[in-house]
């Protein structure tokens, strides 16, 4: 009875979060089903083929690229010796803390055809105009890829390099007893017992390629997020926007489900013993140097040269960029930041302990509703948030009319709508994070707790929690991160007199004057490199 | 129990408590230039302002927001904002006679739903190499095959050509428009994209002849060091200049339905229809004063006087929609 109790509390908790952080969404679904929308309609026979298509390509070539860059380096670092290879572990991963719209603006400004590059070149070989030579036109849905992938690619990277020092060390050590080259135990050893995490990666990737915005839309790439963004706009119709985010819906539905699928194939409680500092395999000579450059090549284009150009903006633009909104903005990104990170890690500990300690057909179900969101791109999760907040506003106010004190948008106007939306969208990161930490301890741990006469809380305050610390830490600084970089939900939600870095930048970057705001923009980078140092250490501690 | 949570609420949302003499803005329009603005009133009156600053969505907002929605003015940087707010029916009747009298009765509402504070002309660029200085250009003429591949222009969905497309739907109709759209299309240079500083950038680079862009760019440019050899290589002309004129759009204020300091903030966008702030505008933005005898900056008056398409604001506003709908039917921006 006593445990039945407690069970059902547990229960009620997690219910509580998978539903209150998945209302926005059920809002727009029930918008999205309002009636005929003559708006939809109209776009459906112009033009929304064409951004289901460039979505979909979008997605299909970020995952293809991001697997390109980071199978290969997943593999080298986790594998082989080569030169350098003990800073390109940790190095592989500064690109995270790019968000894909700056890199986006510094290689435009870059490569375009009014940039440095191509009127070097121009001057170089006597060309007068653009038909006299082909180069690469970034602003298009090839380059989109290219960036957003560049960035992405670090989930991948490592998250495979975990798993394959995780997984399937001895296996693969085995391989190698038998004979098989370097290639062969990598196709038929390392990636198909990473399956699960590679597809769990890649599901990741997509979810993040479509809830981008910058990117595609600075690039006049119009995707079914673009297409969100003008219905509701520029048509003023929430209801069609609601209907192409249903679409959206569709796709989020499909990468959910194979990354649920996946994670199936993946169910390994040990603490395993991993590869640390045996080598498989020693790479010398050539290529060792291939190795190393091709690190090199990616660490480079993904992180070098843009914060190089950032840089040296800041240089050049010290004076205008380097002032006191920077600090108030920088303060007030740290600020919001933090908050969002402490209450994700909070309640995905709670929602995926739940999943733990009552295993059925459903118990999964509330966490799957709280991700949800983050497939949201923010302009969409911004209108999803302000339709219950606002209601709920309307009804707290209606209701203590009267009684002296008008609340007004206590909920949607203030700091609150930001910090719910942000949550709702990155609840997913921590959540996974988490989970896949728990999945770690055995559950004979649990028992033995239980057994010892502790209660489920205190297994979890008690026994759970230290063993999880590392885990719980990575969950928070990834949705650190992520929320140092957001930026068309903070445009749409900000309250009163409220910036953040990302949205400082963005209006400098609208008016074509990134230099301005150079200096907010490498302080993003920076704040973001401070969790990927952790996240490495704890990995390292881990390993 | 209500009015203890009433107490608790009070308690707790005190912190964030505001003066009572203040304005709260949404605005369209950027810090750079309406921050001095504000500055300078505040200094005058002693009324605090608060602001949200966005490029998109604050309409969608304040509707959602309602009656307890803390905006009292929203200021947007086009015509159809500003119609779109009042069509919702979210704006207040601005009733001052002071208003009436700096502004002229074709740049305000009838009914004083809005009052515009600054005049933008979408213009012509052209390349001062290879297409030389065009005084007799008209829109109309983009559409010739003689531009082919000649023209660059900002997305056909930005608010300055969703208002130029519904100018021509106004004086042309919509099969005419159509028509024009694609033939415009046709001669584009590159894939619509960035903003108009982008397009006079790639005049200069020689991607393109002609490009469009809003007047007040070429100044802001010229003031850039980076920039100005951006603006050097370029001619700024008004089209239509022999038959109606050129298409002109607007900046503007609307006071908020709901406005909870409805005094106040008609005493700002008295402020800001006043020969101080029409001045700060022309001079700092570049932008055309709508208050008469308020003087244009050097530089504004070194581009000329030039005809301005008089239909109303509020007739091309009626086809904004319909703008959108013919943009995306041709697949303009795709």
């Amino acid at each position: 009875m006593q445990l039945k109790q407690s069970l059902s509390s547990w229960q009620s908790i997690a219910w509580l979060i998978g539903i209150a952080l998945s209302i926005p969404l059920a809002f727009l679904i029930f918008e999205a089903l309002q009636g005929e929308s003559e708006v939809f309609s109209h776009l459906w026979q112009s033009v929304l083929w064409d951004y289901t298509r460039n979505t979909l390509v979008l997605i299909a070539g970020v995952v293809a690229l991001s697997a390109l860059i980071a199978l290969p380096l997943g593999w080298l670092t986790a594998y082989c010796r080569f030169p350098g290879k003990r800073v390109f572990e940790w190095a592989l991963m500064l690109p995270l803390a790019l968000p894909a719209y700056i890199i986006a603006y510094v290689y435009t400004d870059l490569l375009d055809y009014a940039g440095p590059v191509q009127i070097w070149l121009r001057q170089q070989f006597g060309w007068q105009g653009p038909d006299d030579y082909w180069f690469i036109d970034l602003r298009t849905l090839p380059g989109a890829i290219v960036m957003i992938a560049l960035v992405l690619y670090p989930y991948l990277y490592l998250i495979f390099k975990t798993a394959l020092r995780e997984q399937s060390f001895k296996l693969v050590q085995a391989s190698q007893l038998m004979g098989m080259s370097p290639a062969q135990s990598f196709f038929k050893v390392s990636l198909p017992l990473s399956r699960g995490a590679i597809v769990a990666a890649l599901a990741l990737i997509s979810m993040e390629t479509m809830a981008d915005f910058a990117t595609v839309h600075y690039f006049a790439v119009s995707t079914l997020t673009t297409a969100v963004y003008d219905t509701w706009l520029g048509y003023y119709s929430l209801t069609a926007a609601a209907k192409i985010s249903g679409i959206m819906l569709l796709f989020l539905f499909v990468a959910l489900l194979l990354e649920r699928m996946s994670r199936k194939t993946q169910v390994v409680h040990e603490r395993q013993s991993g590869v640390n500092d045996t080598h498989l395999y020693d790479l010398t000579g050539y290529q060792g140097w291939l190795a190393w450059g091709f690190c090199m090549l990616i660490l480079g284009v993904a992180f070098f040269v843009p914060v190089g150009i950032l840089l040296n903006y800041a240089f050049h633009y010290f004076e205008q960029a380097w002032n006191a909104e920077f600090f108030t903005y920088a303060l007030q990104s740290l600020q919001i930041s933090l908050y969002v990170s402490v209450i994700a890690m909070f309640i995905s500990l709670l929602v995926v302990y739940y999943q733990r300690i009552e295993p059925g057909k459903f118990t999964n179900l509330p966490g799957r509703f709280a991700s949800t969101g983050y497939a949201l791109p923010g302009t969409v999760l911004a209108i999803a948030v302000l339709l219950p907040l606002t209601l709920m506003d309307s009804k707290l106010n209606d209701w203590l009319d009267g009684s002296g004190f008008e609340p007004g948008l206590l909920l949607s106007g203030t700091l609150f709508a930001m910090i719910f939306a942000y949550v709702v969208r990155f609840y997913a990161i921590a959540h996974g994070a988490v989970e896949s930490s728990f999945v770690r301890i055995s559950p004979s741990i649990d028992m033995a707790s239980l057994s010892l006469g502790k209660g489920r809380f205190q297994t979890l305050t008690q026994v759970h929690m230290p063993l999880l610390k590392r885990g719980l830490l990575t969950a928070g600084l990834l949705v650190f991160i992520e929320c140092m970089k957001e930026l068309p939900a903070a445009l749409l939600l900000r309250p009163f007199n409220f910036e953040t870095l990302a949205t400082h930048v963005y209006q400098y970057v609208s008016d074509e004057q990134l230099e301005l705001a150079s200096i907010s923009a490498l302080f993003i980078v920076l704040v973001g490199l401070i969790p990927l140092y952790w996240v490495n250490r704890s990995m390292e501690q881990h390993n | 129990m209500k009015s203890a949570i009433a107490t608790l609420l009070a308690a707790v949302t005190s912190l964030s408590a505001v003066a009572a003499d203040e304005v709260n803005i949404y605005s369209y329009r950027q810090p750079f230039l309406i921050q001095p603005i504000l500055d300078d009133f505040t200094k005058q009156t002693g009324i605090k302002t608060n602001v949200v600053f966005a490029k998109k969505g604050l309409i969608e907002r304040v509707k959602r927001e309602g009656k307890h929605g803390r905006a009292d003015l929203v200021l947007t940087s086009n015509f159809s904002a500003m119609i779109q707010l009042e069509e919702m029916g979210l704006t207040n009747p601005i009733d001052s006679d002071k208003v009436d009298k700096n502004i002229p009765a074709s740049f305000r509402d009838p009914d004083g739903h809005w009052v515009a504070l600054t005049k933008r002309v979408r213009n012509v660029y052209s390349s001062k190499d290879r297409a030389g200085k065009l005084t007799s250009l008209s829109y109309e003429e983009l559409a010739s095959p003689k531009y082919k591949g000649k023209i660059c222009t900002r997305s056909g969905k930005h608010p300055y050509n969703l208002g130029l497309v519904a100018s021509m739907i106004a004086h042309h109709g919509e099969a005419e428009t159509k028509t024009w759209l694609q033939g415009v299309k046709a001669n584009l240079a590159r894939k619509p994209q960035g903003n108009d500083r982008a397009q006079v950038k790639a005049v200069k680079e020689g991607l393109c002849d002609l490009a469009l862009g809003n007047s007040y760019y070429f100044g802001k440019m010229l003031e850039d060091n980076k920039q100005r050899a951006w603006a050097d290589a370029v001619y700024i002309n008004f089209p239509n200049q022999s038959d109606r004129g050129s298409h002109l759009n607007v900046s503007g204020v609307v006071m908020t339905k709901y406005s909870k300091n409805k005094e106040n903030a008609l005493k700002l966008i008295e402020f800001m229809t006043d020969n101080k702030a029409q001045n700060m505008y022309a001079s700092m933005n570049m932008e055309y004063p709508v208050k008469p005898g308020v003087e244009l900056s050097k530089l504004v008056a070194s581009w000329g006087t030039f005809k301005e398409d008089s239909l109303p604001l509020s007739e091309i506003s009626k086809y904004r929609p319909m703008a959108l709908k013919l943009i995306d039917e041709v697949k303009f921006d795709l």
